[in-house]
């Protein structure tokens, strides 16, 4: 009870600084929605190419706009030294971790919803006839990702060119969830959906047990000197 | 296995730390007994800082067992951890929060019973209680190091470590901090403060320990007009050598 209460008080921390601030988000926005836009142009928005290109273009935005804000993760942490206040409560490390994971994966969600509403706009997209899916699709290949983006934060935290090193440790490393994601909102995007979309839905509920249990149990590791 | 019959409040032996090829603390050992009130004394670079981070379990030694409080620091962190008071150079709080909202924030973290309580009378304590729902990015340092002061008591510690606490203070923030060290010491719970100020919060010490190069070198008792006389041919020696 008491790792949920402060992991609740670590969340709602992160959720009311962003409010103030609104650091993330309006750049996670804004990139977001300019891709959308720009791919607008770039091509016919009609149903064969959404089909054909909609899923890799929709997850490309989604992780991008999802790096500009676990950049700015644990940057707040270092301004006063704050994660060392952090550290020296009596807190279980973990709930640090999942604290913080959540803030990057409900602030990710909240863009995630305007870019897709956006892509359903400008490329014709009947959002409404797969909603239940693409919920599904979104909140498993966010969550995974998320995770993985949170605990690699914190590694390259510390690092001269922080911003740099994390697309490069998160990319490889969260590639197959964002390969699942892709497939499975491919799969998705075809009506009826396709067969495969079980396969890659299992898929990435599998990634997510072992990508969220291992960064929690290894968070330890990765804040101590 | 968490006792109250401990003498020692801090004990560590044979802690080693290297940062990459450079080592910080070479073998130290150390005991800090209940009711103790110790300085730590050395130039910059001789392990002052590392050595309460190493007893605050932020730095994990390469080498050497910590005790807080009879507990193993590896075994009962947390445990350990709420047995300590840390202030720093750095306050450890939100700039965007509110001096209420990051005090509150604390009682949640350290699962503290009567929070808004306990916050309110925080505030009355540094003097905060008129700043208190305004964003501390617009504090002062004094400001900012006074309600790190209440952050850092909030949970009533029975030990408290402060790394150069006076540093950058205004004269009511180090008056204010001053007392409460002497409250504090007086009421039989730990101290141990790592300083260059040879000014301020001074009252009340009985053990000084002198740090070179991430070793003990002198450990003195006695009052502190003796100590400043030793400490300032110390750091002539140490000049010495260096020229």
């Amino acid at each position: 009870m008491n790792f949920l209460n402060q992991t609740a008080a670590i969340l709602w921390k992160d959720i009311l600084i962003e409010y103030r601030t609104k650091d993330a988000l309006t750049s996670m926005l804004l990139f977001g929605l300019l891709v959308i836009l720009m791919f607008h142009f770039a091509f016919e928005p009609d149903s064969l190419e959404t089909e054909k290109y909609g899923p890799g273009l929709l997850w490309m935005t989604f992780v991008f706009a999802g790096i500009l804000g676990m950049n700015r993760a644990f940057a707040g942490e270092r301004e006063n030294d704050s994660l060392q206040g952090l550290m020296l409560a009596p807190v279980d490390w973990g709930a640090i971790f999942l604290g913080k994971m959540l803030a990057n994966f409900l602030f990710m969600l909240v863009v995630e919803t305007i870019i897709l509403l956006s892509f359903t706009l400008f490329f014709n997209f009947d959002l409404l006839h797969r909603l239940s899916w693409m919920v599904t699709i979104t909140l498993l290949g966010t969550l995974g990702f998320a995770s993985i983006g949170t605990i690699l934060a914190a590694i390259s935290m510390n690092t001269r060119m922080s911003d740099v090193m994390l697309p490069l440790l998160l990319l490889p490393v969260a590639l197959p969830a964002v390969i699942g994601a892709v497939q499975a909102t491919a799969a998705a995007f075809t009506d009826p959906p396709g067969e495969a979309l079980t396969f890659w839905v299992k898929f990435l509920v599998v990634f997510n047990i072992i990508f969220v249990t291992l960064p929690l149990l290894l968070f330890e590791y990765v804040l101590e000197e | 296995m968490y006792t109250d019959s401990y003498t020692s409040a801090l004990r560590i032996e044979n802690v080693v730390k290297w940062f990459g090829q450079n080592s910080a603390l070479e073998a130290v050992t150390i005991e800090v007994r209940r009711g103790d009130f110790m300085v730590l004394l050395g130039r910059n670079g001789a392990g002052k800082s590392t050595l309460l981070r190493v007893m605050a379990r932020i730095v994990k030694p390469n080498h050497g067992q910590v005790e807080i409080c009879g507990m193993d620091v590896r075994r009962n962190p947390e445990a350990a951890r709420r047995r300590l008071g840390f202030v720093a150079h750095s306050s450890y709080l939100y700039r965007h929060l509110t001096a209420r909202e990051n005090l509150r924030f604390f009682t949640r973290l350290y699962g503290l019973e009567d929070q808004e309580q306990r916050v309110q009378a925080a505030l009355k304590w540094v003097g905060l209680e008129a700043s208190s729902d305004r964003p501390i990015v617009g504090f002062s340092r004094g400001m900012q190091q006074r309600l790190a002061i209440a952050r850092a008591t909030l949970h009533d510690p029975e030990i408290l470590l402060l790394d150069e606490p006076f540093s950058g203070l205004d004269l009511e923030a180090a008056e204010l901090l001053a007392a409460w060290m002497k409250r504090f010491a007086a009421s039989g719970k730990t101290i141990l403060m790592a300083t260059h100020d040879l000014e301020h919060g001074l009252e009340g010490v009985n053990r000084w320990v002198f740090l070179d190069k991430g070793r003990i070198v002198e450990e003195l008792t006695g009052a502190y007009t003796v100590v400043r006389d030793r400490y300032k041919q110390f750091l002539r020696e140490r000049k010495g050598e260096l020229s």
